[in-house]
């Protein structure tokens, strides 16, 4: 659109033609005050704070509804304006409680920011104020109206941006209040949208209420470590007798891919870790029984177990299971440590997505993989299998907010009527199964829809398949979203039907916070990180030194192997295989079981050695979401007694004899000047250590850090070469698998989808006290959920 | 039936037909019902909108906006379908005449609506009712009924090959439904609340189509001027105000009513000849010329023409054309009181500034009435009001303030006679026992 100029206190300011005139105030730093209006949601210019003078127009005007037009004069601050939003500022605290010493908004209350502005400080009225007790409307909600100050942002951010309609107003004047869908109560996807919205302490989280202030925590930006969307969720941390303890989950900068965007995971199921199972010192077991022993122990009797067994019987017998929740460094480091000090390529994770076949259909191809934030500005979204809504909650928030506000197309292809056809602008109905055949079908294979035909129901009825594959294969930028649905072939077929396609663009999808780095660093028997094969010599055969080359085992062959009795050692790092397979308990009993667990699992509890490990809320380093976007999580709690996988495996590989020096690239010969020698009483040592580290050239010191790895990470795997500086920026960088390695053996019967809800998170989700209070995870069949 | 006053300085147009059963669709024919509609069938579009602009025929809902003008900013093509809405949510303090039509003449509204959807090329329109005049819609459903039979709707109207559908509606009860944009929220079955404008209804309005939206007196007139004339219709009033009014006469009068009268008539002749003056030897104190909302007019201040200029000129507004009068027994803090309870009763609630200032005022006058005023609190009420004008979502907030900030500027002493714990002067037993409890 043609852009137009306007004058704002003085200032020419050019915007394009159809901006508001308050979001063209704030992008030449002029801010014009406003409680109910908000970027993305309908206007309502009730507030009445936006106030600003248009010349040659009578009244003062609203910002946030005026749209800017070409030699537009506007004054945003005089006396008149002041007094106007002063007196709204009077007219709301009339019957405002001014209990902010108790209320949880104190301190973040866009209230009190205007009442400082304004300076409405002297009480006018006489008269009670309007009481109204408050109301619980769900385990995570609470509502106080006599603090709410009607601006409807909850009401617009739940029905528009969530689709889910579970607020709404009762009443009029003065007595309207907010009211929850269901009388008294909320029936809803328990988002707590509205709270992070709310500019007030009207609505607040169960999870949080009156527990502290918020200038009494320190408020860490990390990755939600749920399910594989990545979303940023700033965690308040406090001091407790444990360690640090985390109070409080939001969205606080909304600087992450999500915005302002957060499910019940991300902001409430934080709470796993204050759980009172969580374990806390290492046990051995000793006499059949489990038994509380000493770090030291622990790791001694490891690593002389493990050496031992590697020594006789060699690395074949070892078998590890890593995780899809610890993080990059941590899934790469135990890649290694398998192949490297275990001589093994016995290494497998739980998969829920074909990445391998992926990466083999993508190689080649830079700009196909798409990032979660490019699903919130492609002009056509292809959604096959999958039901983001429960599984994936940012993407369909990102699919759901683009077709409404950028009108994109939405196809939907599924077996079930999943919710996001509310936003679809075709929903084909497919038989379960089939949605193999309909990627085929759109690769052109006609005959493939001879299975799709019986169950095709379509949105718009004179919409065959035909049609649709027409339709598709015209789009441009399309991007396609599949979930665990289409493996193998299928997905080269899909990749394949694509290629007519300009621009077009792929998500795999995949259910846990690092399962597509899990995937990446290579959690295969026959894969090394980045896809590479284990069978053929590579960069890692190079810099790993003498590796095994023969595929491995996979996690059913491991289960194989232990019945015959051959696996002699098993080594599971944040995995429960026993409770993921519903396997026998006692099928790893012949084997030297250690588990890192958080949690006394089905597996750990069967295990040898357990260790106490830290959760990703609790120690650093990156993830990978499902689109292959790269994300710094930052240690936020800790809970004493605990250790993050990482240094357990560095402490195991050190107890084995092993050379750490060969397993972590620290120390070095670079002399460890970290500014001394340039100033470092003027804050520049500071400085200089900060661009180190952006640049990756700060010396490691120490064989626990992280950043050690991720060093050897960005330098060896493909796709991992992004700016370290917008990494550690808090930003997400995109990896992808365009430069992949080319070996491929994998069996699509392998995965295994997590078949979480929005209400459930495997382990985690078991231990959350917020996930299981609410009355919507009742309906979840606790047996359809998968234990990782 | 409402019984039916009459005065020979009355100039029938629109109340032509009360009280001769015209609600009847055979006697209304006699009447020269539906001669109008026929007319207008075989006029062009543009030429009907003329006709309406140059009767200059003003919205007799209370802004007195020009309804051919309205009319004429229709677009002429639309994607989507036109709508023509009879806003019959008459619920303005001191007004009762659009009630008198749906009662009387609901055929000419009907007549109206038709003549409004040729002129702008809608084929539908919806007569909202009022939710309290349930009697009345029962009325308007069989006038509806009636002229469908007849195939003076639906298809086919008169055998012209043109269509036109339509339909009543019944408010829920809320006087902020009158507000154009708030009516068609309720229309479309939502919470009766005003829209952000622009765009305007003409542009965006009903179901996003292109909406002429009218007060149901200004329809009711449209026929006659169709049939009429709109030179004669013009010359009724003075310049720009054309045609006549229904004044609804209320108050401390010998003969309130509903009275027809040219546009322009004389507020004190309207009051002392019309109305037959002030019972019980009583004198005038304040006259309230155009509904609850428009500030009040002091005894001195009555010697003006009731058009819409004049009466804005004397610092009022003509508004919905409700007169009440007030003598000198009635007190002005009672007075201010009874129209606040309305207007917080009435708020929809949507923006700050009319939801809490209506509460605060009525609840300060509360207060204040019953002998606990401080002197702030009259500075204060004013302040109240002069910061909710001009300053609210919709116009239902300068409705609250203007009459307040009237009140208080004109009777100020009347205020100061309220304060220090007396009690009512008005009110001889109005015996104060106790004080409301003061908070803050």
């Amino acid at each position: 659109m043609a852009d137009v100029t306007l004058t704002v206190d003085g200032k020419k300011l050019t915007a394009p033609a159809g901006t508001l005139l308050i979001e063209a105030c704030k992008s030449v730093g002029i801010e014009v005050p406003s409680f109910c209006y908000y970027p993305n949601l309908s206007l309502q210019g009730a507030c009445r704070m936006c106030l600003v003078k248009i010349e040659k127009m009578p009244k003062l005007q609203t910002a946030c509804t005026t749209v800017v037009s070409e030699g537009m004069v506007v004054t945003s601050d005089s006396d008149e304006i002041r007094q106007a939003r002063k007196s709204m500022v009077e007219l709301l605290l009339g019957n405002h409680p001014l209990d902010c010493p108790v209320c949880d908004a104190g301190g973040e209350c866009e209230l009190q920011d205007m009442t400082f502005s304004y300076g409405a400080a002297e009480s006018k009225f006489m008269e009670a104020k309007n009481h109204k007790e408050e109301q619980q409307w769900s385990p995570v909600v609470f509502f106080d109206r006599p603090r709410c100050i009607l601006c409807y942002r909850c009401v617009r951010v739940c029905g528009e941006a969530m689709d889910v309609w579970a607020l709404g107003v009762q009443n009029r004047g003065v007595s309207s209040v907010i009211a929850p869908n269901k009388q008294d109560h909320l029936e809803c996807e328990e988002c707590g949208m509205c709270i992070d919205i709310c500019p007030v302490g009207a609505l607040t989280s169960g999870a949080y209420r009156y527990k502290t202030r918020p200038w009494e925590m320190k408020h860490v930006g990390t990755i939600c470590t749920h399910c594989g969307d990545g979303c940023k969720t700033t965690l308040g941390v406090r001091r407790a007798d444990t360690g640090m303890e985390i109070v409080r989950g939001d969205n606080r900068d909304k600087s992450g891919t999500n915005g302002d965007f957060l499910c019940i995971k991300g902001r409430y199921a934080f709470d796993f870790a204050n759980h009172e199972d969580r374990l806390t010192q290492p046990l051995i077991r000793k006499n059949g029984k489990l038994t509380p022993s000493t770090w030291e122990e622990a790791f001694t009797l490891i690593g002389k177990k493990l050496a031992d067994v590697r020594d006789k019987d060699g690395g074949q017998t070892i078998g590890v299971i890593g995780s899809t929740r610890t993080t990059n460094e941590e899934a790469y480091l135990l890649s290694k440590f398998a192949r490297v000090v275990l001589k093994t390529n016995n290494v497998d994770h739980h998969r829920t997505a074909d990445f391998p076949a992926f990466a083999s259909a993508l190689r080649g191809k830079p700009e196909a993989t798409a990032r979660m934030a490019d699903v919130f500005s492609a002009p056509a979204i292809l959604l096959i299998g999958n039901d983001p809504t429960d599984q994936h909650p940012l993407l369909a928030y990102q699919i759901r907010n683009n077709v409404r506000l950028h009108r994109a197309r939405l196809y939907v292809v599924n077996s079930s009527p999943i919710k996001l056809r509310r936003q679809a602008t075709n929903f084909t109905q497919i038989p379960a199964g089939a949605e193999g055949k309909f990627a085929a079908f759109l690769a052109g294979n006609d005959a493939a829809a001879d299975g799709l035909a019986s169950l095709s129901k379509t949105k718009d009825e004179s919409l065959d398949l035909l049609a649709l594959r027409g339709k598709l294969l015209a789009e441009e930028d399309l991007i396609i979203i599949f979930g665990s649905e289409l493996r193998g072939s299928d997905i080269a077929n899909i990749v394949n039907s694509a290629s007519l396609i300009p621009g077009a663009k792929f998500l795999c999808l995949a259910d846990y916070a690092n399962s597509r780095g899990a995937a990446d660093m290579g959690l295969y028997p026959d894969l090394l990180p980045g896809y590479h094969a284990a069978a053929t010599s590579s960069q890692f055969h190079q810099e790993w030194g003498d590796i095994p080359q023969t595929p491995g085992l996979d996690l059913p062959g491991m289960v194989n192997s232990a019945e015959d009795g051959k696996l002699k050692a098993l080594y599971v790092v944040g995995s429960n295989p026993v409770g993921r397979l519903s396997l026998d308990p006692f099928v790893f009993s012949k084997s030297f079981v250690v588990v890192q667990d958080i949690f006394l699992t089905e597996t750990a509890v069967m295990a040898d050695v357990v260790l106490p490990a830290a959760n990703a809320y609790e120690k650093s380093g990156t993830f990978t979401n499902t689109c292959g976007d790269l994300q710094l999580v930052k240690k936020a709690g800790e809970v004493a007694g605990t250790k993050s996988d990482f240094e357990m495996i560095v402490r195991i590989a050190d107890a084995m004899g092993f050379d750490i020096k060969k397993l972590i690239p620290f120390g070095g010969a670079m002399r460890a000047d970290m500014g001394q020698s340039r100033g470092a009483q003027s804050g520049e040592a500071d400085r200089h250590a900060v661009w180190l580290e952006m640049h990756g050239l700060e010396p490691k010191l120490s064989p626990l850090d992280p950043m050690a790895i991720l060093d050897e990470i960005q330098r060896l795997v493909p796709g991992y070469d992004v700016s370290r500086m917008n990494l550690l920026a808090g930003n997400s960088e995109h990896t992808t698998l365009a430069n992949s390695g080319p070996g491929v053996t994998h069996k699509p019967e392998s995965i295994l989808p997590a078949n979480d809800t929005l209400f459930t998170s495997g382990t985690l989700g078991r231990y959350s006290r917020a996930l299981n209070s609410v009355m919507e995870s009742r309906e979840v069949k606790t047996t359809e959920v998968a234990a990782d | 039936m409402a019984s039916l006053v009459s005065h020979p300085d009355e100039v029938k147009v629109v109340s032509r037909r009360f009280g001769q059963g015209a609600a009847n669709l055979d006697r209304y024919l006699e009447l020269d019902g539906y001669n109008a509609v026929r007319k207008a069938l075989a006029m062009e579009p543009d030429a009907i909108i003329n006709e309406v602009k140059n009767s200059s025929l003003r919205g007799r809902g209370g802004a007195g906006f020009s309804a051919g003008m309205k009319w004429s900013f229709v677009p002429k093509q639309s994607a989507k379908p036109k709508y023509v809405l009879c806003n019959g949510d008459e619920s303005e303090p001191g007004t009762c005449k659009d009630r008198l039509i749906f009662e009387h003449d609901p055929h000419s509204v009907i007549e109206g609506v038709v003549i409004a959807g040729l002129a702008v090329g809608a084929t539908s329109g919806y007569i909202y009712i009022r939710g309290e005049y349930r009697y009345l819609s029962i009325i308007m459903q069989k006038a509806i009924r009636d002229a469908y039979a007849r195939g003076f709707l639906g298809k086919n109207i008169f055998g012209s090959g043109r269509n036109f559908d339509a339909y009543w509606h019944g408010g829920a009860g809320a006087y902020e439904v009158g507000e154009e944009s708030a009516l068609m929220e309720s229309l479309e079955g939502k919470r009766g609340i005003p829209r952000i404008r622009p765009p305007f209804p003409a542009v965006v309005g009903l179901w996003g189509g292109p909406t002429v939206i009218n007060n149901a007196e200004t329809l009711a007139s449209v026929p006659h001027i169709i049939l009429g004339g709109a030179d004669w219709y013009a010359k009724l009033g003075p310049p720009k105000n054309g045609g006549t009014r229904l004044f609804c006469l209320s108050g401390n009068l010998a003969k309130p009513g509903v009275y027809e009268l040219p546009m322009g008539y004389n507020l004190k002749k309207m009051i002392y000849e019309v109305g037959g003056g002030i019972p019980n030897g009583r004198k005038l104190k304040a006259v309230v010329p155009g509904g609850s909302s428009t500030p009040c007019l002091t005894a001195d201040e009555i010697d003006i023409n009731m058009d819409f200029d004049s009466v804005a000129k004397a610092g009022s507004m003509l508004g919905s054309g409700g007169v009440v009068v007030l003598d000198d027994a009635q007190c002005i803090v009672k007075f201010a009181l009874r129209t606040m309870k309305f207007y917080q009763h009435e708020s929809c609630g949507w923006c700050i500034p009319c939801r809490e200032g209506t509460d605060w005022l009525k609840k300060t006058l509360t207060r204040f009435h019953a002998g606990g005023g401080l002197k702030k609190d009259i500075d204060n009420m004013q302040y109240l009001a002069e910061n909710m004008l001009g300053r609210t979502f919709c116009p239902l907030g300068d409705a609250a303030a203007m009459p307040t900030i009237g009140f208080i500027n004109k009777f100020r002493k009347e205020f100061e006679d309220h304060l220090e714990g007396r009690p009512c002067p008005y009110e001889k037993e109005g015996v104060i026992d106790h004080l409301p409890v003061l908070a803050h």
